[in-house]
């Protein structure tokens, strides 16, 4: 059952900028949606013309079955979390989480154990009676957290909340904030540049680029299954391998190149674009695609691969960070191939699946 | 340790006031190499590369670039190119006013053929060269900040030094400039000192990683030897995403047991007493224990999956892969320590 319903939704500013451009999505009560795209998608703007703080020039927003496009952001009860903290700087730690409850007139025994509750989770238990100057960056985001989740709005609205974290705090931040949506069933727009940040948050992720939904979908579609070539190559850290070609006959040939890679299924006719996973490609002594590798990432557990194979782009390979092996690999040559069950195509010119 | 070293700090101190920012700091950075500086907000890795830059004065220690003490050098004389986190561009000029800025600088006496080369190559490298003529509050932040490491190299200091410089990209961006940064360097053969708190960027760009902490150096490496074999738990909760299960253990019959009293890994003598036993979460499978634990929290990353688990009387995160995939919440599994990637260091 649809809760937030966004239709036609417009957002055109003076200057001719189409920043969002006739968007339609619902989500239903409870679930925890991810708006993603890069910097200028229009993922903010819609979130602001959610929370009302943005007027759209055109379509309608409904919450709960109730239009809302014209109502102020009081009226709408949502709350609100911005990527810049905007604390109470005169007000301990404890009064700022404790404001949107006493707005709303919560009592008192109430209303200090919800905030101790809150505060105990997210690790500020030890800092409600300092003053948000006192702190550093990162606990002045987390307080800011906190207060917008201490209440339970008809909806959260969520900017960027973890952008200013050290990455080592993220994780858990990310966690803290799952496990207390699914607890308060508060449905919930978080927006985000960071894939990574929105597959592992996400019932439903919104995919946005210039202005529009290219695919709505749960986090494994949208990674299984990109609608598009932006989506492919925006979801995935690194993001998916492309091989600009044609089919012919039984087989995908790159552009340019002589090698011949089997597929699986039917191809129409054109230019097409083959694209494959970091983790489906793989060194295989018969591999059909010879290259050399120009770069070794090690990141631990694993490691990625960037070999040169003539195309446009290099290939990206991601690997197990094998047992005590130290060899330096960089300039070796290597034969690549992949499994044709995860590759995926789309045309060229459009960039969609085919 | 590095005889050749071109860049030799020595028992490096930088006090603000009565907060000691660096805390005898030693540090060899060779000719051809990139080190990376991994710390948390606040661990003294800004101040490191401003003194280095001659832009804070040590009360003790010594620092020599190419043999020559350069404590009492201004910052002109040492020839390092600095890059900040936020670019700092000057936003009314155009790309390339920017970039010839450094070359104009007085005592500098380039021919103006000299910086249209220096200026032209840079923006080859950077792939710069159509915004050449365009104002830099015109700039996305990926172009600002190319234009920034452009203005770095245009001077071919004798070091780069880098301050966070992808920490306010993108995330696509960061992963993409990241690799043309190692590539760039290694094409220029310009030692660099990389500072971040982003723990990936750590292990995949540095030659070396040096941890630091409250101004101190707890561990320097290879990326490899500080993931493998961190010395203590501290660092090794530094690097490595999700971090590192850390758990209290004491010997009993052979095994690690935790304070529940689950034997989590087998016992090889060569330690006793309280510990804590250190294991990543890609070293521990979700089969094949004796011990049941109950799946709480499931994080889809594409590729893997991070469960977090109540496993012994802790929360433990397990990277599940292949055959895995499929672990929901609520799932009940049987953890499975590696026992060839447990590390134990004495409880403190």
């Amino acid at each position: 059952m649809s809760f937030l319903e966004l239709r036609q939704l417009r957002k055109t500013y003076a200057d001719g900028t189409e920043a969002v451009k006739s968007i339609d999505f619902a989500a239903n009560a409870g679930e925890f949606i991810v708006l993603l795209g890069p910097s200028g998608c229009g993922k903010t703007t819609t979130l602001r013309m959610i929370a009302g703080l943005e007027t759209p020039t055109g379509g309608w927003i409904t919450i709960g079955g109730r239009d809302v496009t014209r109502l102020s952001p009081v009226e709408r009860d949502v709350g609100f979390v911005f990527q810049f903290y905007a604390l109470y700087p005169h007000m301990t730690v404890r009064q700022n989480i404790a404001f949107p409850l006493d707005a709303v007139g919560t009592r008192r025994t109430v209303r200090d154990a919800m905030v101790e509750a809150v505060a105990g989770g997210m690790g500020l238990g030890g800092l409600l009676d300092r003053y948000p100057p006192q702190l550093s960056g990162g606990d002045q985001q987390r307080v800011s957290l906190a207060r917008a989740i201490v209440r339970k709005p008809r909806v959260w609205l969520m900017d960027e909340p973890l952008g200013t974290l050290d990455a080592d705090q993220r994780l858990g931040m990310r966690e803290f904030i799952r496990a207390r949506q699914q607890e308060m069933r508060v449905t919930t727009i978080y927006v985000t540049h960071d894939q990574e940040e929105a597959m592992s948050l996400a019932d439903r992720i919104v995919v946005m680029h210039g202005g529009e939904i290219p695919q709505v979908g749960p986090p494994a579609d949208v990674y299984d299954r990109p609608a598009s070539l932006f989506v492919a190559s925006f979801v995935g850290s690194p993001g998916m391998n492309f091989i600009p070609g044609e089919a012919q006959a039984s087989a995908f040939v790159p552009a340019g190149g002589h090698a011949r890679i089997p597929i699986s299924r039917s191809l129409p006719p054109g230019a097409l674009t083959l694209g494959v996973r970091p983790e489906y490609v793989c060194e295989a002594a018969d591999g059909p695609i010879a290259g050399r590798v120009v770069l070794d990432e090690y990141q631990g557990a694993f490691r990625i691969v960037h070999v040169d194979a003539g195309f446009a782009h290099n290939l990206v390979m991601r690997v197990p960070a094998a047992g005590d092996q130290q060899t330096k690999i960089v300039g070796r040559q290597v034969r690549l191939g992949f499994d044709p069950a995860h590759t995926r195509f789309f045309a060229s010119g459009s960039g969609r699946s085919v | 340790m590095h005889g050749d070293a071109f860049l030799k700090l020595e028992n490096v101190s930088v006090a603000y006031g009565r907060v000691q920012a660096l805390r005898k700091v030693s540090l060899d950075i060779g000719g051809d190499e990139l080190v990376v500086v991994l710390g948390p907000t606040g661990a003294g890795k800004t101040t490191l590369l401003r003194t280095i830059a001659g832009l804070e004065t040590p009360h003790e220690g010594r620092i020599a670039m190419g043999r020559q003490d350069i404590v009492r050098d201004s910052p002109a004389a040492r020839d390092v190119a600095i890059v900040f986190q936020d670019f700092s561009l000057y936003p009314n000029w155009t790309v390339r006013a920017n970039l010839e800025f450094p070359l104009r600088a007085p005592g500098r006496r380039l021919t103006q053929d000299e910086i249209d080369r220096r200026v032209a190559w840079a923006a080859g490298i950077l792939k710069i060269e159509h915004l050449l003529d365009r104002r830099s509050v015109r700039l996305s932040g990926g172009e600002m900040q190319r234009v920034a490491i452009g203005r770095a190299i245009v001077r071919r200091p004798r070091i780069f030094l880098m301050d966070e410089p992808l920490t306010n990209l993108d995330a696509k961006l960061r992963e993409a400039l990241r690799v043309e940064l190692v590539c760039l360097r290694r094409e220029l053969k310009t030692p660099m000192l990389f500072v971040t708190h982003d723990q990936v960027e750590a292990l995949s760009m540095g030659d070396r990683v040096v941890v630091l902490s409250e101004g101190r150096i707890l561990q320097a490496g290879t990326p490899r030897e500080i993931y493998d074999r961190p010395v203590s738990p501290v660092v090794a909760r530094q690097i490595g995403q999700p971090a590192i299960n850390l758990l209290p253990v004491r010997l009993a019959d052979g095994w690690w047991v935790t304070a529940s009293g689950v034997p989590v890994a087998p016992a090889d003598g060569a330690a006793d007493g309280e510990m804590i036993l250190g294991i990543r979460p890609e070293h521990i499978s979700t089969a094949g224990g004796n011990h049941a634990a109950t799946v709480r929290v499931v994080e889809n990353m594409g590729p893997m999956k991070i469960l977090l688990a109540d496993w012994a009387g802790t929360d433990v995160h397990i990277i599940a892969s292949g055959g895995n995939m499929g672990i929901c919440p609520g799932d009940v599994i049987y953890p499975k320590i590696d026992a060839n990637h447990v590390l134990l260091w004495p409880k403190e």
